[in-house]
């Protein structure tokens, strides 16, 4: 069949149009192109007489399903993304979310392409954890009928980057899946990277696709409307920067209050605000030191030339150190190379050392340009909300711990942590939602907060949003920190809020206020009966806080309750577990 | 009749002081304890404070202030064994946030004892076998007695009767021993208070026996008070006098200190039956509607004299007779060495505002511990806030202690700032409109330059700084004394007799400390040239200085 041929006078699509919609045609089978000029007429009838299209009879298998394991939402989008534009490839695809589907069903689908961050120290998202541990059992189902195709997210600066979509792509290829397209491994600046593998993706499903599906709901985003992966952000005044550890304290945490005026930003309860800071002043100086450069010598940052202090500053992340950079920098150090082909020492270099801490261990002669080509794009940081909006219009507040410490004879500084705690007048702001981190719809659900340091952010914005709504649900906080004099977090908000009947229960442990560490585990340990009750009341259960300090220690404090109270074996406690977080009752916001 | 204040429902509903004292502590969201409580452990001996200094930065962090625990012990006659000294001393080090305090009412203070810490250090008070109960509250407080009486025959003999009357007095509730001695708990109706009853007394209570010449306890100050009568070597009796208190109200005129009045003379072995007949007169008659109003002195003269004197004496049966002949001479504490008749040596110490610290060179705290580590006879705190090591064997043993800790020039200090009194105020007392405490070094340094300028730093003139109206330093029966008005605000008062018999009046009100100094500047001058043979400054003041209207 020649379309050339069959040019008309009255040409309602243009050359280039025609073109494309040639190249998209191309290769399909006889019987499938009389399918979609059927389709395309049910559509044409269906745009001028306004009414809905039949729904036309879906191939088999034919569908795409673009599967993603999201902690930030980022995932979720790049997903979202991809299934809005591959009409454009004449193909049908919907999204679904890990955290909500069966492993062993993988077996029955036969196109997918994952979108999978990695969290903490090489996790799997919060809530897929069990859809990973399925795939690994050594009796999971073949899958040779599947056609996949992975993008990994991650963070360059943990030594398991992207380890989750490393381990599925090697795992799906194991259990005999085909691969349509080549894993692409995305660090905190993904837009780009991910764009070209959806590109890749797309064409690759294209070329595998028996048939296009012809899934109508999806041909809205024909317009292009496809979520964008940059966020939007806003200049946001700050109103308020108060020190709330007491005098004394081994902390210093600040309560920051953000104006969010004419922003048009709204956030609910549980979402995060991203800030992007200018880096540490001093550290800034540090760099141009090590260098020997100087701060005005201009360099290109995205095809613009601005001074080098500007790039440093504004730009580019200079404290934590990224896999490429230690890549670049091993090339003329085979001592850090071998370090480098190490999981374990790669792993403590990531955890240990800063930018300036490498560059100063493992010397290296780099130009103004070449040093910033080496440092990745200045990443936003995130911070959990602190308040609700509903109680706060126009405002987001936020618990910033300020991170300054010493080590090899040198001052450390958090970037965000110390430009606001510097002053900063207005800070450059986004929200990122996150949908696992939600409180139940129902106000009447009672939910236990558990949380140490700055994790109890989200619980304040919790008790503000049921306050307002009027929700008659239980509450219970479980908050823990170094010392009940100083570090006791929004110490007299708590107590008002129990007085005034929208706490019922506190509990607290601080670890260095005895001679016996007290932890939050522990008092969940103390108060298993209750919480047991709580939970077979239908209560939702949160844990927010520090990955590596208390959140494994949570959930095994949380299993050894369903085991004793529930009278569970370890693996029907794990399953209970698995199915509180599968029913949305058990949700984690650890970082 | 007023309605009942709060604090009386409080009582009343109490069970004995139990309250819901023991849920309070258990809570550990906050260092407070509920309301209701703050007022039922005073009776336990403890008051619960805040840091002032902190209050407001700690408002804006968003915590609770910085909530502790002022502990007093009781201590009657102020007299403790070398091993509970030690006790003492460890005990503050360990649970306290300030070093141990000696108060003008002979007790110990420990402050700064966070929530969590109370059951400990009560405990461990107890182990030491002293206590806390009733130390504060509405009740009989620590009973005082006059400190060197040992070189007087009839010490020992005042200092036991101090002890009957405090331990007669002294509360029967269980409350005590439930809460913080893990004793058994009481079932209700099991107990009672056979002499104050449920709701105790509307107000404190303080008890104090002098032995002239001395004062020191400053009797006319008590609710109640003994004034030692001897006959030869031998204690014949007291004169009892009542209605004393310091405590006022700026600003109420219908609050005022009063000076007590004598009653009449009771032989030894009546004196805990007419404490007793006194405390319940108090208890039926006192005026719980007001607390401003309700201490011994307004029913006295609420309802005269005469009226009190005939109800004690119907009470007890029979009438009391006249009071005898007394005299005091002075009411400060004689700093250095003494020995009684049977040769052992009585050192008294200046303790600078009552605190037992190291400070640069003078060691006090580590050099009273290695004292009490050797010593074989006793401590007394007087209400001078010094102390005196007494019945001392080997004296060149403390004098190598006190050299080696730098103490020497404790007993080198002018008479006016031995007896120099202050009361907490900030940062701890809630009351406090202006410092006192902390502010008696800098006074007493800037006065002792004028002493000196005007060649008077042999005078025993006694100096007293409150910082609030309520008295706790016994300001009215001072020479000189700054009552607390608003931050570096002060009324001087100027007047008092030396001996504590006569109230003050006051010379300046809400003055800074320069026109204070202007003031006693002039007066002393005036005083050292204008002043008849041995008259006191109290006496020359009174009839020579500018005092206000009254």
């Amino acid at each position: 069949m020649n379309l050339a041929a069959e040019k008309s006078t009255a040409e309602p699509i243009n050359q280039g149009t025609l073109a494309e919609l040639r190249a998209l045609v191309s290769g399909f089978e006889r019987d499938q192109l009389m399918w979609m000029s059927g389709y395309l007429a049910a559509l044409a009838r269906s745009t001028h007489e306004s009414t809905p299209p039949p729904q036309p009879k879906s191939h088999a298998g034919a569908e795409w399903t673009v599967f993603f394991a999201s902690e930030t939402g980022n995932s979720r989008k790049v997903a979202e993304g991809l299934a809005a534009r591959a009409v454009e490839f004449g193909l049908a695809a919907k999204t679904q979310d890990l955290r909500d589907f069966r492993a062993h069903r993988l077996a029955k689908v036969k196109h997918a392409l994952f979108v999978v961050a990695t969290h903490g120290l090489g996790d799997p998202p919060e809530g897929t954890q069990a859809f990973f541990d399925h795939l690994m059992r050594d009796d999971a189902e073949p899958l040779e009928d599947l056609a996949y195709g992975v993008l990994a997210l991650g963070d360059s600066s943990y030594a398991d980057f992207c380890e989750v979509g490393r381990m599925l792509d090697a795992r799906l290829e194991a259990l005999r899946a085909t691969r349509i397209v080549d894993r692409v491994d995305c660090d905190l600046q993904f837009a780009a990277s991910a764009e070209k593998w959806t590109l890749a993706a797309l064409k690759g499903a294209q070329a595998r696709s028996e048939a296009p599906s012809a899934e109508v709901r999806h041909l809205h985003a024909v317009n292009g409307n496809s979520p964008s992966l940059a966020p939007t952000t806003f200049e946001s005044r700050v109103l308020t920067n108060q020190r709330i550890t007491g005098r004394g304290s081994s902390k210093d945490v600040r309560h920051i209050e953000l104006d969010l005026d004419g922003s048009g930003l709204t956030y609910l309860p549980g979402d995060s605000i991203g800030v992007l800071p200018d880096n540490p002043p001093q550290l800034i100086e540090q760099f141009l030191d090590t260098f020997d450069l100087d701060p005005t010598s201009p360099v290109t940052v995205d095809g613009q030339s601005i001074p080098l202090e500007t790039a440093l500053s504004k730009h580019k992340e200079i404290t934590a150190a990224s896999g490429p950079l230690l890549k670049a920098l091993g090339k003329h150090h085979p001592d850090l190379e071998a370090k480098r082909g190490d999981r374990d020492q790669l792993r403590d270099l990531l955890l240990t050392h800063q930018i300036i801490d490498l560059v100063s261990k493992y010397p290296i002669d780099w130009d103004a340009q070449t040093l910033v080509d080496n440092l990745r794009d200045l990443p936003p940081r995130l911070y959990s909300i602190a308040s609700s909006l509903t109680a706060n219009p126009d405002e987001a507040h936020l618990t910033v711990s300020i991170v300054n410490y010493e080590k090899f004879a040198r001052e450390h500084w958090g970037a965000a942590s110390n430009f606001m705690a510097g002053g900063a007048t207005s800070l450059q702001v986004h929200v990122e939602a996150n949908e696992n981190f939600r409180l139940p719809d129902d106000g009447d659900t009672p939910i236990i907060m558990i949380g140490a340091g700055t994790g109890i952010a989200p619980y304040r914005a919790f008790i503000e949003h049921r306050r307002e709504q009027g929700a008659k649900g239980d509450n219970w906080l479980i908050f823990g920190d170094r010392n009940f004099f100083t570090d006791f977090l929004y110490q007299s908000e708590w107590l008002k809020f129990r007085e005034q009947g929208y706490l019922q229960r506190l509990d607290l442990a601080f670890s260095r206020d005895g001679a016996q560490k007290v932890y939050v585990q522990h008092r969940i340990d103390e108060a298993s009966k209750e919480l047991y009750a709580w939970l077979e009341c239908g209560a939702h259960i949160y844990v927010c806080g520090d990955a590596n300090a208390m959140a494994d220690d949570v959930n095994a404090a949380i299993l050894r309750v369903l085991r004793s109270e529930g009278a569970l074996s370890e693996d029907a406690a794990s399953r209970r577990l698995t199915e509180l977080r599968s029913e949305r009752r058990y949700q984690r916001d650890v970082y | 009749m007023n309605a009942l204040t709060p604090v009386e429902h409080v009582k009343s509903k109490s069970r004995l002081l139990r309250g819901t004292i023991a849920q309070s502590l258990a809570d550990d969201a906050s260092g407070a304890l509920a309301e209701d409580d703050t007022h039922l452990v005073k009776f336990h001996g403890f008051y619960q404070q805040d840091d002032r200094d902190l209050r407001g930065e700690r408002l804006e962090r968003k915590l609770e202030p910085a909530y502790s625990f002022m502990i007093r012990v009781r201590v009657p006659g102020g007299v403790v064994t070398p091993s509970q000294w030690l006790s003492m001393d460890e005990i503050a080090a360990r649970h306290a946030n300030r070093a141990l305090r000696l108060t003008t009412r002979q007790a110990f203070q420990l402050h700064g004892v966070i929530k969590r810490d109370l059951k400990t250090t009560l405990s461990e008070i107890n182990a030491s076998l002293l206590d806390t109960i009733a130390a504060c509250g509405d009740v009989n407080r620590n009973v005082m007695c006059s400190v060197l009486g040992e070189l007087s025959p009839v010490h020992h003999d005042a200092l036991e009767t101090a002890n009957a009357i405090s331990a007669h007095l002294t509360p029967h509730t269980g409350a005590y021993h439930e809460l913080w001695l893990d004793g058994k708990k009481v079932r209700a109706g099991e107990e009672r208070e056979p002499i104050y009853g449920p709701t105790y007394l509307p107000r404190k209570f303080k008890i104090a026996l002098a032995i002239p010449p001395v004062n020191d306890v400053d009797v006319f100050a008590q609710d109640l008070g003994y004034i030692a009568v001897t006959e030869g070597d031998r204690l014949a009796g007291f004169n009892v006098t009542a209605g004393g208190g310091m405590g006022a109200t700026h600003g109420e005129p219908e609050t005022y200190p009063r000076v007590a009045d004598l009653i009449g003379f009771c032989e030894p072995a009546k004196a805990m039956e007419v404490a007793e007949r006194i405390v319940t007169i108090q208890r039926d008659f006192g005026d719980r509607g007001n607390r401003k109003h309700a201490r011994l002195k307004y029913t006295i003269d609420d309802r005269g004299l005469d009226w009190f004197k005939e109800e004690l004496f119907s009470r007890l049966g029979y009438q009391l007779p006249a009071p005898r002949g007394y005299e005091f001479r002075t009411r400060g504490d004689s700093l250095g060495w003494a020995q009684d008749d049977a040769g052992l040596w009585y050192l008294t110490l200046f303790i600078p505002e009552g605190r037992i610290e190291d400070r640069d060179g003078c060691r006090l705290a580590t050099g009273l511990q290695k004292i009490a580590s050797t010593h074989t006879g006793d401590f007394r705190i007087t209400p001078n806030q010094n102390l005196v090591i007494a019945r001392i064997k080997d004296r060149p043993r403390i004098e190598e202690l006190l050299t080696d800790h730098g103490l020497d020039a404790l007993v080198h200090i002018t008479p006016m700032r031995a007896q120099a009194l202050a009361c907490v105020a900030l940062p701890n007392c809630p009351l406090a409109f202006a410092e006192a405490e902390r502010y008696l070094p800098a006074f007493t340094d800037r006065l002792d330059t004028l002493l000196a300028k005007h060649s008077l730093e042999n005078e025993a003139i006694s100096v007293r700084l409150s910082g609030c109206p309520n008295g706790c330093s016994r300001p009215y029966v001072a020479e000189i004394a700054l009552v607390g008005k608003a931050p570096g605000s002060y009324n001087l008062m100027v007047g008092g007799d030396a001996v504590g018999r006569r109230m003050n009046r006051m010379a300046l009100e809400s003055a800074d400390e320069d026109t204070i100094f202007d003031y006693l500047d002039n007066g002393l001058g005036r005083f050292a040239r204008e002043r008849e043979t041995s008259e006191s400054f109290g006496d020359f003041a009174l009839r020579a200085l500018p005092q206000q209207e009254a």
